[in-house]
């Protein structure tokens, strides 16, 4: 797959992408035993307990809403959007990463991908999963979600075409399945690895049953190999598409801090922002209680923390271009939107995400901030909350304040808004523990395809 | 169709890829056509010197992107021009750019899933069963081992002079393949 002559990317002194001295047969054994030993690490239970019980949360709350409707939350006329699409479009945006690791750096040809593409598509899957619930959550009747799709009915009318709204529910749904496909295409020959290995009859019938009978043939490879690599040439362009979609939803609109060209490459950098710095929230402790230390190296943490400095420069030339432009403007609703989001209530939230995206990025600058674990963790979780901080400004405070003076309207999220938001944190740690624990954390086949190339070279 | 009924073929195991592609090659020399090999790992050039050059994988997703592309467009057409128009504030019902991006998200959808399912079906996949997985070491076809299967119906072949053959190449073990 990857070419042997790829000039290092970091230079000589970096950290290895694999450390020598694995063999095919070794590095196998280290990632299967985790899927198919009867032991895991005593860690997992409170981890997989605290999950379970936030998705408890979650399941309280939706059962709360469907009960007694949309009124539990704290949306009201103008703020109409509140916490739901504020958690749909941090979600999403979380997701991209995934599939950038997954297919953009395939077709780079970045052999650091390896190690952790499985579990950042994961990742991704399982955050479009949280973010398709909450527009339908949000939809007031959930009952009739199936109105958003052209389906003929008995009303004779179809979705209007023109709407961002329609355009969303084609856009994520895309990508669900596509990142889906993508995902299990990939697992294949590793399903076909635990078959093999798997001890116990039921669980090697499990596998048996998801490798499709895969069997490694030398046409079935080049099918396999060329078939992904498509699907990661379609990928690419799908994940900006998917964010662009969503901002969409803001800027065709008329309203001041929303109705803005910047809008599609500022969401789409931020996505991948926020995306990476979840991949480096799961990446840790991930390579911590698996003991990972030698397919996730520091190599891998110093890129991850090289992208998100990176888009995060990306970001704050949004915020920056966004400001210029209330200014430049002159548009007494655009700026008057600007002095409200600096100094107005909601003024706070703007600062801790200009502090969060902006200002905490900054110390990545360092390699040896780079290199230190526990403060690369303390960064990408504040960069989680000043992500989700972001969004928040962007829906509610835009919105709270349009042109008339008579429709302004505070929002306060109420206790449903919040158990809602953690509900769907406890529902993505409980499919990734699940996750972790039945499927394997990183690419067998790759990872022995990087192993024989890695033999070819005076170990690296 | 096998010649002996209940016999596959042959299937002799190699320990690395160069093993395996210097066995593939030496065994086309020798006129054997009806080969496969499995390996843990895709491995360069194995299925070359197979005989398999062209995959109809890019073909199948082609056409996926092409019925997408078109579908997704003539849908939108159809739905909000011919079938039920509505009007929106004098805008002009086949109004092209706004329908950019549903026809382009199927494009991508219905050419993923060309690309996955034809990958399968070309593969034949699913197939639970198979005769190479009577052998007991092709376990290690998905962790270390390289195979090397050769059909009884290819011509040349014969019980014993094709595991000759096949030993002298440098295989860690021949076995016999039940169907």
């Amino acid at each position: 797959m990857a070419d042997e002559t790829i000039p290092r990317v970091s230079g000589e002194g970096a950290a290895p992408v694999l450390v020598p001295g694995y063999t095919l047969r070794t590095v196998t054994d280290k990632i299967s035993s985790i899927v198919i030993a009867r032991k895991i690490p005593w860690t997992w239970w409170p981890g997989f307990g605290l999950s379970a019980l936030a998705l408890g949360v979650l399941v309280v709350s939706v059962a709360a809403l469907f009960y007694w409707g949309v009124g539990i939350w704290g949306i009201n006329r103008p703020v109409m959007w509140g916490f739901a699409i504020t958690n749909f479009v941090w979600w999403i945006g979380i997701g991209h990463a995934g599939t950038l690791i997954s297919a953009f750096l395939l077709l780079m040809r970045q052999q650091w991908r390896t190690s952790i593409n499985r579990f950042a598509e994961a990742m991704t899957i399982f955050a479009v999963i949280c973010a398709g619930l909450f527009p339908l959550l949000h939809l007031g009747r959930p009952q009739f979600f199936y109105w958003l799709f052209p389906y003929p009915s008995v009303y004779n009318v179809w979705p209007q075409f023109r709407s961002p709204l329609v355009w969303d529910v084609f856009a994520v749904s895309t990508y669900f399945t596509v990142s889906l496909l993508f995902w299990y295409v990939g697992l294949i020959p590793d399903f076909a690895t635990l078959r093999d290995r798997a001890t116990r009859r039921w669980v090697k019938a499990a596998y048996g049953v998801l490798s499709m009978g895969w069997r490694g043939s030398a046409s079935h490879w080049k099918r396999f190999e060329t078939a992904y690599l498509l699907l990661a040439g379609l990928a690419t362009p799908l994940v900006i598409s998917v964010h662009t979609v969503v901002s969409f939803d803001f800027s065709i609109s008329l309203l001041p801090g929303w109705h803005s060209t910047i809008f599609p490459p500022y969401f789409v950098a931020g996505a991948i922002f926020s995306g990476f710095a979840m991949v480096i929230t799961l990446t840790i402790p991930i390579r911590a209680a698996f003991k990972l230390h030698d397919f996730v190296t520091e190599r891998h943490l110093d890129n991850m923390a090289k992208l998100l400095l990176t888009t995060g420069l990306i970001v704050a030339y949004g915020y920056l271009s966004e400001t210029f432009m209330a200014w430049w403007g002159a548009d007494p609703y655009e700026s008057s939107m600007m002095k409200d989001r600096l100094e107005g209530i909601y003024g706070p939230v703007y600062w801790v995400v200009l502090a969060c995206n902006v200002g905490v990025p900054q110390i990545l600058w360092f390699a040896g901030a780079r290199k230190n674990v526990p403060l690369l963790f303390v960064v990408a979780l504040l960069i989680n909350v000043g992500m989700w901080a972001e969004r928040f400004v962007i829906v509610v405070q835009s919105l709270h304040r349009d042109f008339l003076p008579a429709a302004w309207h505070l929002y306060t999220p109420t206790f449903w808004d919040w158990a809602t938001l953690v509900g769907s944190l406890g529902l993505f740690s409980t499919l990734m523990f699940l996750f972790v624990r039945f499927l394997p954390v990183i690419s067998m086949s790759e990872m022995r395809a990087l192993v024989h190339q890695r033999q070819g070279k005076a170990d690296a | 169709m096998s010649r002996r009924g209940d016999v596959y073929g042959l299937l002799a195991e190699f320990g690395d890829p160069e093993g395996i592609l210097e066995a593939v090659r030496r065994a086309r020399e020798a006129g054997y056509r009806r080969m496969d090999a499995f390996t843990p790992f895709p491995v360069e050039g194995l299925a070359e010197e197979l005989g398999f050059h062209r995959s109809a994988v890019p073909a199948v997703v082609l056409a996926g992107g092409l019925i997408g592309a078109a579908g997704g467009y003539l849908l939108q057409y159809w739905l909000n021009v011919v079938d039920y128009p509505i009007n929106v504030g004098g805008r002009p019902l086949h109004s092209a750019p706004m329908f950019i991006i549903v026809t382009f998200e199927l494009t991508i959808l219905v050419a993923a899933l060309f690309a996955v399912l034809g990958m399968l079906a070309l593969n034949k996949l699913p197939m639970p069963y198979h005769p190479v997985f009577n052998v007991p070491d092709f376990a290690l076809a998905s962790t270390n081992r390289f195979f090397l299967a050769v059909e009884a119906a290819d011509p040349r072949f014969d019980p014993v002079r094709t595991r000759e053959f096949l030993q002298g190449l440098g295989a860690k073990g021949v076995w016999d393949v039940e169907t």
